[in-house]
């Protein structure tokens, strides 16, 4: 078809492909919305970072070991660097939440873990129980806790370890 | 063909913004331009924002609180022209990549453009992103996490970046750093891109037509005060919002992670990237061979070089110690082998060798311009009709073999472009009453200019010229698609009596004068 040489017209047909364009725009710039979260629903969010323990000792090097090191390299004792793997365990009201062997970051399995788990949760009151295991060395988990928690809905609830104090709960960050 | 019914789609589309906004100011034969002045938009209200925005933690959601109400009437508006532009080239850049699918514009010699026009659009996609953050709303945090949970499932971060969202512990450092991202590594990181991106082609515009951009624009700011961009509540790291209103244009990304894991979402976006990348190579298609100069013909004048929509001539001094200063070469890598050469050159004259055969400075070896000068001659004596008409078409358009009846007959090209203007004149003079040239649709080549290096030729614009001796009466040029038949038999059944009445008038005045 050929182009339309009247300018009203055409400038009306230009107004409607211009107003189809920004209606596309008006639309797909705020819509549909995304639902996130129920009415109801909470997060608990579990982030922290963590070295194992390393998974030998140190040890003294015998007489005869040293003297096949260069002069230079013969330190009495040798440090292997390699760390564990960090065995999480979560129970929510009884039931498993979130469980993870992390082996240890590094070409030489020497760096730590980051652990990141978040999952929605109905709003209330709960039992939480987190176990970890941090050294190949103990037999079962070396760290635990059990809390009551409240979480209101929309909360995230960030549980959080610290190797001096364990894990902590945090139930409000700002 | 698979093709076929996606063409079929754009031209349609093409058609409808051919009504009305004429060929001229057609958005569609304008993607380009019409992305870079988005970017403009983009840019300057960018700057004006930059000014009151606070880059902190703690200042940016007020002081975009401020920008969009306080100052609404001015600032307000520039961060809503901000974002519907962003908007806009979103739609602009699919449009681009949908229409050379469609018209097969992304294999052969077009790779390197297809190939490095891809990235462009990840690029703009991630400068929206940035930009988002930088409101530090609840649709910001919910941005960050899920932009860290990605990150985090690439080797290299390994769970650390998304713990900067959750633990309390997110400082300014970070929020700069991406305000740095958004206000010049990524636009500069981009700027290469499309500057690579048409590495490849000459005579590169970045303004679309001023009607054109006027209308944007305008549009644009209506949306702005009908619609203003506003911002969600603060973010708050302590809760996830229940609701977001996200912009689906650069972040529909972001709600498959609620379904996917972050690794599906890294196979999938890459995975179509590669695909699309690997387009040219998935559909092949066969190029014709190159141009070919023939130094013994070639003065060195340099129109071709002018010409040609790829920029694979180049002028350099002279090599074989003619008299002439300068010389032209072919890059093979360049090369789209459109001819469009071989129709500039002041040497591809029908008239110079009557006898022999007709040699010129540059040509194509499929269709030499000696051959078509056969073609043109022996078509036209094939004719028997009362009226004979000519005409001229190329590949890509109209298939000039369906126009083909008593007194109509066609030669096809390569594309319009490559037919030397003097051609038409020799048609005319062998004995065809009228010649017509039919090529892609008018300012929507296959070759990028061959339509309307010809138009401009014969028009007396553009070297070399239609001669003013060639009578216009009996030349017509009608750009047509495939879809496009109908109309252009109509078109020609007019050109029909219009050279019936030429005739009619020429053998009056004749009688008269005998």
């Amino acid at each position: 078809m050929a182009e339309i040489n009247n300018k009203p017209i055409r400038y009306l047909l230009q107004a409607i492909n211009y107003s189809v364009f920004m209606g596309l725009i008006w639309y797909f710039a705020t819509a549909p919305s995304v639902q996130l979260l129920a009415e109801d629903e909470a997060v608990i969010t579990i982030a922290f970072a963590h070295a194992g323990e390393i998974r030998e000792p140190c040890r003294k090097l015998s007489s005869e070991e040293l003297a096949k090191l260069a002069p230079n390299m013969r330190k009495p004792e040798a440090c292997p660097r390699e760390r564990s793997a960090v065995t999480i365990e979560t129970l929510l009201d009884g039931m498993p939440l979130y469980s993870a062997s992390l082996p240890p970051a590094g070409l030489f399995g020497d760096g730590g873990v980051d652990v990141y788990y978040s999952k929605k949760i109905p709003a209330g009151e709960h039992q939480l129980t987190l176990k970890m295991n941090d050294s190949v060395r103990i037999k079962g988990f070396n760290h635990r806790l059990e809390q009551q928690i409240k979480i209101e809905p929309a909360q995230i609830l960030l549980v959080d370890f610290d190797p001096r104090h364990g894990f902590m709960i945090r139930e409000g960050l700002n | 063909m698979l093709v076929n019914p996606v063409k079929r789609a754009y031209l349609a589309l093409e058609s409808w913004f051919n009504i009305s906004f004429g060929t001229e100011w057609n958005p569609l034969y304008h993607l380009g331009t019409l992305s870079f002045f988005l970017f403009w938009v983009i840019l300057v209200s960018g700057i004006y924002l930059f000014i009151p925005f606070h880059g902190s933690l703690a200042g940016a959601h007020a002081s975009v609180e401020y920008i969009t109400h306080d100052q609404w009437y001015a600032a307000g508006i520039m961060r809503s022209l901000h974002r519907y532009a962003s908007d806009a080239v979103i739609i602009t850049v699919l449009l681009h990549m949908f229409k050379e699918i469609a018209s097969g514009r992304y294999r052969g010699f077009r790779w390197f453009s297809w190939v490095t026009g891809i990235p462009n659009l990840w690029m703009i996609v991630t400068i929206g992103i940035t930009g988002y953050w930088l409101v530090w709303d609840q649709l910001a945090q919910y941005i960050a996490i899920g932009s860290a949970r990605l990150m985090d499932a690439l080797p290299i971060f390994s769970g650390a970046m998304t713990r900067n969202f959750v633990s309390g512990e997110m400082t300014d450092r970070f929020f700069i750093l991406i305000e740095f991202l958004h206000l010049l590594g990524q636009p500069m990181l981009l700027v290469f891109m499309l500057w690579l991106h048409v590495k490849r082609l000459s005579n590169v515009d970045i303004n679309p037509p001023r009607g054109l951009a006027m209308g944007t624009f305008i549009a644009l700011l209506a949306l702005s005060l009908i619609k203003p961009a506003i911002s969600h509540a603060p973010a708050n790291l302590s809760t996830m919002p229940q609701v977001l209103n996200i912009d689906w244009f650069y972040l529909n990304i972001y709600p498959l992670l609620e379904y996917w894991p972050e690794a599906n979402i890294w196979i999938l976006t890459t995975g179509l990237t590669f695909l699309l990348m690997m387009l040219p190579w998935l559909i092949p298609k066969k190029d014709g061979p190159i141009a070919v100069v023939d130094l013994d013909h070639c003065n060195g004048c340099g129109i071709c070089f002018d010409d040609c929509p790829f920029d694979a001539i180049t002028v350099q001094a002279r090599t074989d110690g003619a008299r002439f200063d300068q010389e032209v070469i072919v890059n093979p890598e360049l090369c789209g082998a459109c001819g469009i050469c071989a129709g500039s050159c002041p040497a591809s004259n029908p008239f110079r060798t009557s006898g022999g055969v007709l040699k010129t400075g540059i040509d194509m070896p499929q269709l030499p311009v000696d051959e078509m000068r056969t073609l043109t001659r022996e078509t036209i004596a094939a004719m028997d009709g009362d009226i004979k008409i000519l005409v001229f078409g190329c590949e890509h358009g109209l298939n000039v073999k369906r126009l083909d009846s008593d007194d109509t007959r066609s030669v096809r090209l390569i594309c319009s472009g490559m037919l030397p203007p003097t051609l038409v004149e020799y048609a005319l003079k062998q004995g065809a009453d009228g010649v017509m040239v039919t090529g892609c649709r008018q300012n929507d080549c296959y070759f990028r200019f061959g339509n309307r290096w010809i138009k401009n030729r014969f028009e007396g614009k553009r070297k070399p010229i239609l001669r003013g001796r060639a009578n216009r009466n009996r030349i017509r040029l009608h750009g047509a698609a495939e879809t496009d038949q109908k109309e252009i038999e109509k078109d020609l059944s007019d050109f029909r009596t219009q050279l019936t009445r030429l005739n009619q008038a020429a053998e009056s005045a004749s009688d008269g004068t005998g």
